[in-house]
């Protein structure tokens, strides 16, 4: 066993694991953070996707021993404290991008690392700054939208004339 | 999904790390970005007794520059490398084959020394350090050693690191002003490439006055198209020697038959793709 | 009782409502089966057998029951009384071939991935652990492979037999023949016919193997410590599961609950009763403490059951100038080791639907299932139909080659009209309705296809290295399973009904039960429109409880895209009940007659009076009681049955332009259009993205998707590192749009969507890469169009051959042992 200290979703956590122990299976085990997934074994898939010290990682492919002293976003930890969506959640939402929501958590975290990185993206740099991460229900489409949408309304956002591109759900 | 028991031990300097490789020498798997052992371990395909984690060895993280080369510390995240002014513009080749090195989760954990330590002859990076004439700076018991990347790569999953050594960093020679391109044919974006070539070049007046050329996937470790190199050096930089040319980039490959290619098909289509790497290098040196 | 106020009516049917699910799926706040965590919970780990065929010696179990935290180790043997067994529900012939399937086996192994032994442990990686320690002997046994060597196979000859015991790997031969059902012609007449004085075309197609590959893996927990024996599964039919558990297991029914709580996608792959359901079921028992077991993705892809996996025999008989007279199809089937729950049924439900939108005057329809030692194959979205849509859909591009036409041309002058419905086709269904002309006139001018043509003209002239396909697929499928006595013709196991309960609360709160089990296609957010339109409540007031046999006493779950067209019918079927209760106690307190009460906007009012009271009212007052008139129950809760009477024919007109690099075969989508009739629209949004979603999972059957194994039985295509799923950046954005032609088998007009996307894109995709080279001499290309078999098939002629090299999967064993082996993480670094 290991002592390790991390914050999670702001959050201070010690806990003792075994070195063995993924980061996503001490999120999902040990501190109940069930929002994010396990989707596959070869980490293709990105399901488990949060943000380690701000980058967007596979929890999957980290020990959680490797995180120790690190900050941890997950899904559960994006809205703000008064449950105000993050706006990459509200636009899933919106542009209804995703089904079943099983690959969501990650590909909502991943699409907000995108847009820190790129708050402008093409349709291409959307679609390959995803490519870590597979869903089978939607066919990307609205994924792609939903992120389209977001960078629009973070712009709104940043800039009080609100001259961002508006992107509507199809 | 879960790997089998270990112990862990994660030094702070390169000094302990060799001593704790000498400890525990044959039971024990280095631990760099972890992007490639972490499956290992999930799908249990190695069961290492221990693990040292080379992620808190702070001198063996970031780029420099030192006389003619540029130098990528062993634990340089791919993303820091893929984002660098200085590799960009000495070693364009390698920016543009980070970009499309896996996928950006990955790209942010996944080091540049852990990849080619592992020396997946499908990996991003071989081809490119191949065609720069890189050099890998190994530190050991007694000193640091320095080797070349054609001595580097010996077969499959292989290199020259012995197993009480570690890398620490990667020195390119400056490639300032050369043309790049990075050729890769996946099936869909996640999976490894079919093959790849990777491709720079130098022109002076419509000539091409030196080249390089690194082949991923077509070998038990990357390749290098010496072949077309050598019939190109000093030819114009027209479409017609280049094609001429890459009728030979299949030379001395062995490449593997899998779900996505045979070798017969492999050996074709690198031709295709290295006249593509080969002319997208000479547009990019201004030919 | 107030005054009725003029409001306007807001219909929610055809709203694009923004889903109920999402507050919680993009927040995390999720109930995953995995999720679930019990006291006292125990951890499964199974043992599976490497190889194909095999017998099982020994199992010696000792080192793992003395590895740390391990509570049991269970064997096919030590569960021989009480695992129950995997049943098959469609038989599809009196004299099929079934072998026994027990879920862990006792003496003998069929395919690779089987299950052998069952590891339970404190905790999930205890289980993992211990299970590497069960040492299994077993004696390798000639392993029954290629399909259609297995149909050849007998004891006599030597062939490898998947059960040696059944002395054939033939399980079933059903057929279909339009002259003996006095639906159509003599087939075998009209192919005699065009062979001296029309045309022939025979083919052959081959529907890979695929694995549908749901992102959820599968999971399963068992309660055994109430009165009654709790399941929670990652399933799309709990319903179905608790019978099957009962009857199997000798559970009373009424012993057992399951519940389907959210469930990360299925697509016909969760429609199973699985061997890891009842090893699951049977451990809990045995033990009397709640267990887990959830699947790692490379056991998914294993174990969970694969689809498709046939090999088309077509013939098709055209006169001159192009009227098809006649489709003969002869079809071998792969069930793999067992005949799963449907089974043999799935190639069965591609029988009606080979002649497609077309008036094909003679048919005929064989289907031969064979077993063979790989997994089970099952439903996977489509489930038959899309294999039909492919072969008739692919010939009617080979037709028109054949005579020079545009391949829109042929179909029209092969389909029926719009003004011919309803007709009855030569598979003997009833298409209610249609109109292939206006999906089409539309799909073509968004495509912009003049356009496009001309460019594919102009980049033939030029010899361009990279050529542009356009490809064709004008695609029907019956949905809406389906109606109870053609089940029972097809000595299908049960009925095709829905079952829906409205419930009116006191508060003014609808609660609304429905016997449908959604996992991911937004059942809360449509059915909710549908009756908050029917009760004139608001949407937000209506809550869809589903997926629990506790709160859902009957169903039939969700698959067969059934879930609108029979579960939305039940629904408005107990809404209108619920309204007939309502009318009389409505009448009473507002102390008119029956006969002058009408509804509208929610409210009951007399007719000529502003007087009025809300349905909500009527709801409080009849839990109340106090003031009903004489003979009426307290309670205007309502249940409906719905049995179809007819499936339903959505249909669509899909058009691809596929770009070819003639260099290295590599192809690029250019663009996709697709207009679909899918009658009355619930939910715009929400149809959207499953033709989105269906047209991906179609399009990666054309060009990534394979399940292949190597000359041992096993899959090398066993992970996400092998099991191509496209991503966001091999796909393109799609220009989709509606006809509509309301369907008249039901109350809303609906038809179903959720497979329309898959079927009909795969013959477009494969149509336009094979429309790009046909000029090279290239008449078809075998799925998945890889690289190399578009380039074989340019250069060698032929249809690009199989798999080549099926060599090692990416993860081995050996290489992994022996260095930092792998190549997993697509470009990976360590």
């Amino acid at each position: 066993m290991t002592r390790i200290n991390l914050t999670v979703d702001g959050m201070k956590v010690s806990d003792d694991v075994e070195p063995r122990m993924l980061l996503v299976q001490y999120l999902r085990e040990k501190l109940g953070k069930t929002g994010t997934v396990i989707g596959c074994d070869t980490s293709n898939c990105g399901a488990c996707t949060v943000h380690l010290d701000g980058q967007s990682v596979k929890s999957c492919n980290v020990l959680a021993v490797q995180a120790d002293g690190s900050a941890v976003t997950t899904i559960e930890g994006l809205a703000g404290k008064d449950g105000t969506l993050h706006p990459v959640q509200e636009a899933f939402r919106e542009c209804h991008g995703l089904q079943c929501g099983f690959c969501t958590p990650g590909m909502i975290m991943q699409s907000v690392d995108l847009l820190n990185n790129n708050p402008h993206p093409s349709e291409q740099e959307i679609r390959e700054g995803l490519e870590g991460n597979l869903c089978r229900c939607t066919g990307y489409h609205n994924i792609v939208r939903a992120v389209q949408y977001a960078s629009g309304h973070l712009a709104a956002a940043a800039t009080p004339t609100g001259a961002a591109e508006e992107v509507t759900p199809a | 999904m879960i790997p089998a028991q270990f112990d862990y031990v994660a030094p702070t300097t390169v000094e302990e790390a060799l001593a704790a490789l000498r400890q525990y020498g044959d039971d024990a798997k280095l631990l760099a970005g972890g992007q490639s052992l972490l499956p290992v371990l999930r799908m249990r395909l190695n069961a290492p007794e221990w693990i040292i984690d080379l992620g808190r060895i702070d001198s063996l993280r970031g780029v420099r520059e030192d006389g003619d080369a540029i130098v990528i510390g062993a634990m340089t995240p791919h993303s820091v490398v893929g984002s660098d002014p200085l590799v960009a513009q000495h070693a364009a080749l390698v920016t543009k084959a980070v970009a499309e090195l896996a996928d950006a989760q990955i790209r942010h954990r996944g080091t540049f020394g852990g990849a080619l330590a592992h020396a997946d002859p499908a990996g991003d990076l071989g081809g490119p350090v191949r065609a720069l004439d890189a050099e890998f700076v190994i530190a050991g018991a007694n000193g640091t050693r320095t080797v070349s990347a054609d001595d580097f790569f010996v077969d499959l999953f292989e290199t020259a690191i012995s197993e009480d050594e570690i890398l620490t960093e990667v020195r390119i020679p400056k490639h300032t002003g050369w043309g790049a391109h990075h050729e890769k044919m996946v099936r869909v974006a996640h999976q490894w490439p079919i093959c790849a070539v990777a491709a720079t070049a130098r022109v002076e007046g419509g000539t091409i006055a030196d080249i390089g050329i690194g082949l991923a996937n077509m070998g038990n470790t990357p390749l290098r198209a010496g072949g077309v190199e050598e019939a190109l050096r000093g030819q114009p930089a027209t479409e017609d020697s280049v094609r001429a040319a890459c009728a030979r980039a299949a030379e001395g490959t062995s490449p593997p038959s899998d779900l996505n290619g045979s070798a017969d098909y492999r050996n074709h289509v690198v031709q295709v793709m290295c006249r593509r790497a080969v002319m997208g290098a000479l547009e990019g040196a201004g030919a | 009782m107030t005054a009725v106020e003029a409001q306007p009516e807001v219909k929610e049917i055809g709203r694009d409502r923004r889903r109920k699910e999402d507050a919680r799926l993009i927040t995390g706040r999720t109930r995953w089966t995995d999720n679930i965590s019990l006291n006292g919970m125990l951890h499964l780990a199974m043992v599976r057998s490497p190889f194909a065929h095999a017998r099982i010696t020994t199992v010696d179990t000792r080192a793992a029951e003395e590895s740390p935290g391990v509570v049991g180790v269970f064997t096919g043997e030590d569960l021989a009384d009480t695992q129950g067994a995997c049943i098959n529900a469609w038989a599809i012939t009196t004299d099929q071939v079934t072998p026994a399937h027990t879920p862990l086996p006792i003496d003998r192994v069929a395919f690779a991935g089987e299950t052998v032994a069952v590891v339970v442990a404190r905790s999930a990686a205890e289980a993992r652990d211990a299970a590497e320690l069960v040492e299994v002997d077993y004696d390798e046994l000639p392993a029954a492979l290629d399909l259609k060597e297995a149909a050849e196979a007998t004891p006599e000859n030597g062939g490898a037999l998947a059960h040696p015991d059944l002395g054939t790997n033939k399980s079933a031969l059903w057929r279909f023949d339009s002259a003996e059902a006095g639906t159509g012609g003599n087939v075998d007449e009209a192919i005699a016919v065009a062979r001296t004085d029309g045309i022939v075309l025979e083919r052959e197609y081959r529907q890979q193997r695929l694995i549908p590959a749901f992102m959820e893996p599968r999971s399963v927990v068992v309660d055994p410590t109430g009165e009654q024996i709790t399941v929670w599964s990652a399933t799309q039919i709990p319903h179905i599961l608790r019978f099957a558990l009962a009857a199997t297991t000798g559970v009373p029914e009424s012993k057992i609950r399951v519940i389907a709580p959210d469930v990360g996608g299925g697509f016909g792959g969760k429609l199973q009763q699985t061997p890891e359901e009842m090893v699951a079921f049977a451990v809990a028992r045995r033990l009397g403490k709640p267990v887990k077991y959830t699947e790692t993705r490379s056991e998914s892809l294993l174990s969970a059951h694969h689809g498709r996996d046939q090999w088309q025999k077509l013939t098709l008989a055209a006169t001159k100038d192009g009227h098809v007279t006649g489709l003969k199809v002869e079809l071998l089937a792969d069930l793999g080791a067992y005949v799963a729950l449907v089974g043999g049924g799935v190639p069965v439900l591609g029988a009606f639907m080979f002649n497609a939108i077309y008036k094909f005057p003679a048919y005929q329809f064989s289907c031969q299932t064979v077993l063979t030692n790989k997994t089970w194959t099952d439903a996977y979205r489509g489930a038959g139909r899309p294999e039909a849509t492919y072969a008739v859909e692919r010939l009617m591009d080979e037709l028109a080659a054949e005579l020079g036409k545009d391949p829109l041309e042929v179909r029209e002058l092969n389909w029926i009209k719009h003004e011919e419905f309803p007709f009855t086709t030569v598979a003997g269904l009833e298409y209610d309705s249609g109109n292939y002309e206006a999906a089409t006139a539309r799909a073509k001018e968004l495509f912009g296809y003049d356009d496009l043509r001309a460019e594919q003209r102009r980049r033939r002239d030029a010899g361009d290295t990279v050529q542009l396909g356009i490809g064709v697929s004008t695609f029907t499928e019956m949905c809406g399973l389906a109606p109870s006595r053609v089940l029972g013709q097809l000595n299908y196991g049960a009925g095709g009904w829905e079952a829906a309960s409205v419930r009116m609360l006191p508060t003014g709160k609808v609660e609304v039960i429905t016997g449908a089990s959604a996992h991911g296609q937004g059942h809360e957010t449509a059915f909710s429109q549908i009756v908050a339109d029917r009760l004139g409540v608001p949407f937000e007031d209506v809550e869809i409880l589903h997926g629990d046999t506790q709160v859902v006493p009957r169903g039939m779950d969700t698959y067969g895209s059934r879930s609108l067209v029979v579960g939305g019918e039940a629904l408005v079927r107990a809404a209108d009940k619920v309204l007939e209760k309502a009318k009389p106690i409505a009448a009473h307190l507002l102390e008119a007659s029956v006969d002058d009460i009408e509804f509208s906007n929610g409210r009951f009012g007399v007719r000529g009076t502003d007087q009025g009271i809300a349905l909500t009212e009527i709801a409080t007052a009849s839990f109340a009681a106090h003031n009903l008139p004489d003979g009426v129950e307290p309670g205007i809760d309502a249940d409906a049955t719905y049995d179809p009477v007819n499936f339903n024919f959505p249909h669509g007109t899909h058009l691809c332009a596929m770009e070819v690099d003639t260099e290295t075969g590599e192809t690029r989508m250019r663009k996709y259009t697709c207009v679909d009739d899918i009658g009355v629209i619930i939910n715009p949004l929400i149809v959207s993205g499953q033709v989105h979603g269906g047209l991906v999972q179609g399009i990666a059957q054309a060009l990534w998707e394979e399940a292949v194994y190597d000359e041992a039985g096993t899959l090398v295509s066993g992970s996400f590192a092998d099991y191509l799923l496209p991503t966001a950046a091999d796909t393109i954005s799609f220009d989709i749009d509606h006809t509509t032609s309301p369907a008249t088998s039901n109350t809303l007009g609906t038809k179903g969507v959720g497979e329309a996307g898959t079927i009909a894109s795969t013959p477009a995709v494969v149509n336009a890469v094979v429309d790009a080279v046909r000029h090279l001499g290239v008449d078809d290309i075998r799925m998945p169009c890889t690289p190399e078999r578009v380039w074989n098939a340019i250069n060698r002629a032929g249809s690009g051959g199989g798999t080549v090299g099926a060599a090692a999967p990416h993860f081995d064993e050996s290489t992994g042992m022996s260095g930092n082996v792998d190549r997993t993480t697509g470009g990976n670094e360590a």
